[in-house]
């Protein structure tokens, strides 16, 4: 809806659905809302490569709903909850939206004289 | 307030809404019927609807846009995929590029309506919103990732509360 656009430009909501439209992707963001950790860590709970764990998390990072740290040799990813927010908003706009049409709705029953 | 409940289900990612109108159902279903009507309520605040296609059969198609404050137009579409008047439709939306092509960029769901007679002559009309599986939108399977979230919604508040 329009009252996206607004929220987050074309580009923005189109990195954020690419992001999120992967299983893995998704995954390893319920994972490091749960606690960060490094990509190794997380490389350990999947069947594929470091690199392609890495290639994940590179994903998730242009979409701003993880971000990357380093601790000494580890990469550390945790959860961008402002991102998560911003999926959380969407959500409710789309609440107000209707509860703006259902009010029109009954002021144009309203002015109907033979409802 | 019309509306009288509205669930969001974050994990289907659906919002249902149940709203109690004063009029009887073929009144209300003539929101959605009329197209002089629909647009006079279906845009956001600031930006109202035109509509320029308007076949309520199966298949059939809704052209619209909406114009915004500083005269931007976001076009957009729906399509029938089921309709029992004047109690059921059940339509596929989404928006459309400037040439009126569908853009499956941008988000897209599936908009269920059913209405029903309730005693005094008032009618019942539920609204379920959802990103169903809209055939060539990836975003659907993308906005399956709330589930991932939800499954730590504990969680997520908490670390929104930090």
């Amino acid at each position: 809806m329009v009252v996206q656009i607004q929220l987050l430009s074309d580009a923005e909501v189109d990195a954020v659905f690419h992001a999120l439209a992967d299983a893995t992707r998704r995954d390893i963001v319920a994972r490091v809302i749960e606690r960060e950790q490094s990509v190794s860590s997380l490389a350990a709970g999947y069947a594929m490569s470091f690199a392609a764990v890495q290639k994940h998390v590179a994903v998730l990072e242009r979409a701003s709903l993880v971000a990357k740290s380093r601790q000494g040799r580890e990469q550390i990813v945790r959860a961008d909850p402002a991102a998560i927010a911003r999926v959380r908003v969407l959500l409710e706009q789309y609440e107000t939206l209707w509860r703006h049409r259902a009010a029109r709705i009954d002021a144009i029953l309203a002015e109907d004289p033979d409802q | 307030m019309p509306v009288i409940d509205a669930i969001t289900d974050l994990e289907a990612l659906s919002l249902t809404f149940i709203t109690e109108h004063d009029a009887s159902i073929e009144r209300v279903w003539q929101l959605w019927a009329d197209p002089r009507q629909l647009e006079r309520w279906w845009g956001p605040p600031g930006w109202p609807a035109t509509v320029t296609e308007h076949d309520l059969t199966v298949g059939g198609r809704v052209r619209y846009h909406m114009t915004g404050p500083e005269g931007e137009v976001a076009a957009a579409w729906m399509r029938v995929t089921e309709i029992d008047a004047p109690g059921h439709l059940r339509v596929d939306e989404g928006f459309s590029h400037e040439d009126g092509t569908e853009n499956p960029a941008m988000p897209a769901g599936e908009c269920d309506v059913c209405l029903e007679a309730l005693d005094g002559g008032r009618t019942r009309m539920t609204v379920v919103f959802s990103y169903a599986s809209v055939a060539d939108l990836e975003l659907v399977t993308g906005m399956g990732m709330i589930e991932g979230f939800t499954s730590a919604a504990g969680q997520i508040e908490a670390v929104l509360a930090g």
